[in-house]
């Protein structure tokens, strides 16, 4: 009999993990033929369509989608490399929003500066920061403190942010002028991105900038490196004299005003008004993004571009095939599943193990 | 206050928390053996959605449910193996799981119609109410706890059995020995591994029973989002639960009745003026305040927690 063993390699394999990713995404793709065939589409077709839209023909709405993700997945990154489980990104995405929202459209009648880009992005910018840093605060402090679990605490946070989100758009921060339809008004022209070409906004140049910034973090202060060491090893990180409490803190003030820029993009950049369609998941798409790119900040942006691009290609094949937009969500959930699954030929190697039983035999 | 508006609360809250029972004792079974699933909110949306398209195509609400638990213990199945056989991240695992549930029952709902049609808006069969002679007429009690349908009443069979089997059987003994120290287990020749995917299939089914009952008796049919979070609640109501399926009852019964009475100002918005959408926000502020409470009972009360070896994975060769 043959036995296949799992045998820890020394080394993590550097360049495995390519190709884990790339062999990830033929199997999810296998997987989501199956699926379109299902409901009636050429595969190859829709793959086709897919990735022209995406790739192509609308190229320019990929980076739109791709920059609240970068966003999102470099807050994921932050957390999770401490293995502290901000699953809050959502909720710390919406609050930026809205701070980033009421900032451009309230505060120009409390203060008098200048009309100028220069001065409103900036002042949007730290109030999404300081909003998400807030608001992932409160689970960072309960954690710290009580020992509250921080997955519950930050997901619950997330449908409070949501729902009192929409209580603005459709009520107390509702246009008059709007006719009965839902939504702010919309905020004035100098606290606009500017725009480069098609929608694509200056947001994406802000957050390549700010996953530079976050792998200086990571890579090269004391601070990153704290992060680090209690993700990987916590018994160590307790010996050598880590303050939990204060990192607890610092990671989640860091990782959520990450997040709280991904709102402040989307809405400075994109939608230019509260309304219906800041929630849309890039919160729970920026988990995938950090994983799938082993946490690392520049991974981030690929794979930000990646994902975007499925959903973009995920749209095309509603409009263009009246198929379920819903195709490149399950893509991303199973691009993610094999990745986990597949991830222990990167810290294992396979064996076969030869039972002694031949070496005693005497025939 | 009349009693007949209580009953009718108390009534709604027993089958609205009902789901969450379901759910909440199956991710007790399997964090007891020591595995996190995260997934519940996945799985809960998957069996809802191919539980209902199975009722409904089969004309038998039965073969819903049983169609529903077999993917909610083929989901567990994945789980398990990504987690156990491959080493995943048990965190990330469960996550992914519900990202891709909650894509794929969105898929699937718009594809498992008539003719590869939609499912949303049609009715299809459904548990009704029956009231059980004699117990039903007991003041209060009877028109709340004994009239009701057919899967609340197995619900009360799976909390009654669950908490059996848990204290007072060997093999209870053994799951709740995985949890806490699987070494131990393993030098007394308990199979760890295949235990550990038992319960996280078993686990998986009743999850998966739980998302059967939303689309088949409480909320009947099929629409996007149907679940609304409650997987993420029954982790929560876990943690409330200090891993005891009687105290997870008594938090999914707290539940329901939010539910229940977010229900009742909904419809009669006319003399209290709070918005639908700060009075949909109410489980989810509990949730927290319940989180809360509960860490700082188990911590200054020495509430029993939870089990030792939860979300750690186990590896002969290593050590922890």
């Amino acid at each position: 009999m043959i036995h296949l063993k799992f045998e820890k390699r020394l080394e993590q394999s550097r360049y495995s993990f390519v190709g884990v990713l790339v062999l990830s995404i033929v199997l999810a793709l296998l997987f989501g033929a199956l699926l379109l065939a299902y409901a009636g589409a050429n595969p190859f077709v829709a793959y086709a369509e897919m990735a022209k839209s995406a790739f192509y023909s609308d190229w320019k709405e990929t980076l739109v989608k791709a920059t609240p993700l970068i966003f999102t997945g470099l807050s994921v990154t932050v957390a999770f490399r401490m293995r502290f489980w901000n699953i809050g990104a959502e909720g710390q995405l919406v609050v930026g929003g809205l701070a980033a929202a009421g900032a451009a459209l309230f505060l120009p009648e409390i203060v008098t500066l200048p009309e100028s880009p220069w001065v409103w992005i900036p002042i949007m910018m730290t109030a999404s920061i300081l909003a998400g840093a807030l608001w992932a605060l409160i689970p960072a402090l309960l954690k710290a403190f009580l020992g509250v679990n921080e997955i519950i605490t930050t997901l619950m946070f997330n449908y409070i942010a949501i729902f009192y989100y929409q209580f603005l758009y459709t009520d107390a921060w509702k246009d008059p002028a709007g006719r009965g339809f839902p939504g702010s008004a919309r905020i004035p022209s100098f606290t606009k991105l500017p725009r480069f070409t098609g929608r694509v906004h200056l947001g994406i140049v802000i957050a390549v900038i700010a996953a530079i910034l976050i792998w200086v973090i990571m890579s090269k202060t004391r601070q990153g490196y704290e992060f680090r060491l209690i993700g990987e090893n916590p018994t160590a990180a307790r010996y050598a004299g880590v303050n939990l409490f204060r990192n607890i803190i610092l990671v989640m003030i860091l990782s959520g005003g990450m997040a709280g820029l991904a709102g402040f993009s989307e809405i400075s950049g994109v939608s230019f008004k509260l309304q219906q369609g800041l929630a849309v998941g890039y919160g729970f798409t920026g988990i995938i993004v950090a994983w799938l790119a082993r946490l690392n900040p520049f991974g981030v942006i690929l794979v930000a571009l990646l994902l975007a691009g499925l959903l973009v290609g995920g749209d095309e094949l509603q409009m263009s095939m009246q198929l379920p937009a819903a195709v490149g969500e399950v893509l991303q959930g199973m691009i993610l599943l094999f990745v986990l699954g597949a991830d222990i030929f990167t810290r294992y190697r396979l064996r076969v193990v030869q039972p002694p039983v031949a070496l005693t035999s005497g025939d | 206050m009349n009693a007949d508006l209580i009953i009718s609360i108390l009534s709604i809250a027993l089958v609205a928390g009902t789901s969450l029972v379901f759910a909440t004792i199956g991710e007790i079974i399997t964090e007891r053996s020591g595995i996190l699933n995260l997934g519940v909110e996945g799985i809960m949306i998957m069996g809802a959605v191919i539980g209902f398209a199975a009722a409904f195509h089969s004309e038998s609400a039965w073969i819903g449910v049983v169609v529903a638990m077999l993917v909610g213990g083929l989901l567990g199945f994945v789980h398990a193996f990504l987690t156990i056989t491959l080493r995943a991240e048990q965190v990330v695992t469960g996550l992914a799981l519900t990202i891709m549930g909650t894509g794929l029952a969105s898929f699937l709902g718009q594809e498992l119609g008539p003719e590869g049609g939609a499912l949303v808006g049609l009715t299809g069969p459904r548990f009704t109410e029956i009231s059980i002679p004699i117990l039903s007429e007991i003041p209060i009690i009877g028109p709340i706890v004994f009239n009701q349908d057919i899967l609340v009443y197995l619900m009360y069979v799976v909390v009654i059995a669950a908490t059996y089997f848990l204290y007072h059987t060997r093999s209870g003994l053994h799951l709740r020995a995985i949890g806490e120290s699987p070494q131990t287990a393993d030098a007394m020749g308990v199979d760890v591994f295949r235990l550990r995917y038992l319960y996280t299939i078993v686990g998986g089914m009743l999850i998966g029973l739980g998302g059967a009952h939303l689309s088949l008796a409480y909320t009947p049919g099929w629409s996007e989002n149907l679940t609304g979070g409650r997987g993420w609640i029954v982790i929560a109501l876990v943690i409330f639960a200090s891993w005891n399926p009687w105290r997870a009852v008594v938090g999914a019964l707290l539940f329901g009745g939010v539910n229940a009475i977010q229900f009742r100002m909904q419809a009669s918005s006319t003399d209290i003026a709070i918005p639908a959408t700060l009075l949909n926000m109410m489980p989810y502020l509990l949730t927290v305040v319940i989180a809360v409470l509960t860490t700082w009972m188990q911590r200054f009360n020495k509430l029993i927690g939870a089990p030792a070896a939860l979300g750690l994975p186990y590896n002969r060769e290593e050590r922890h």
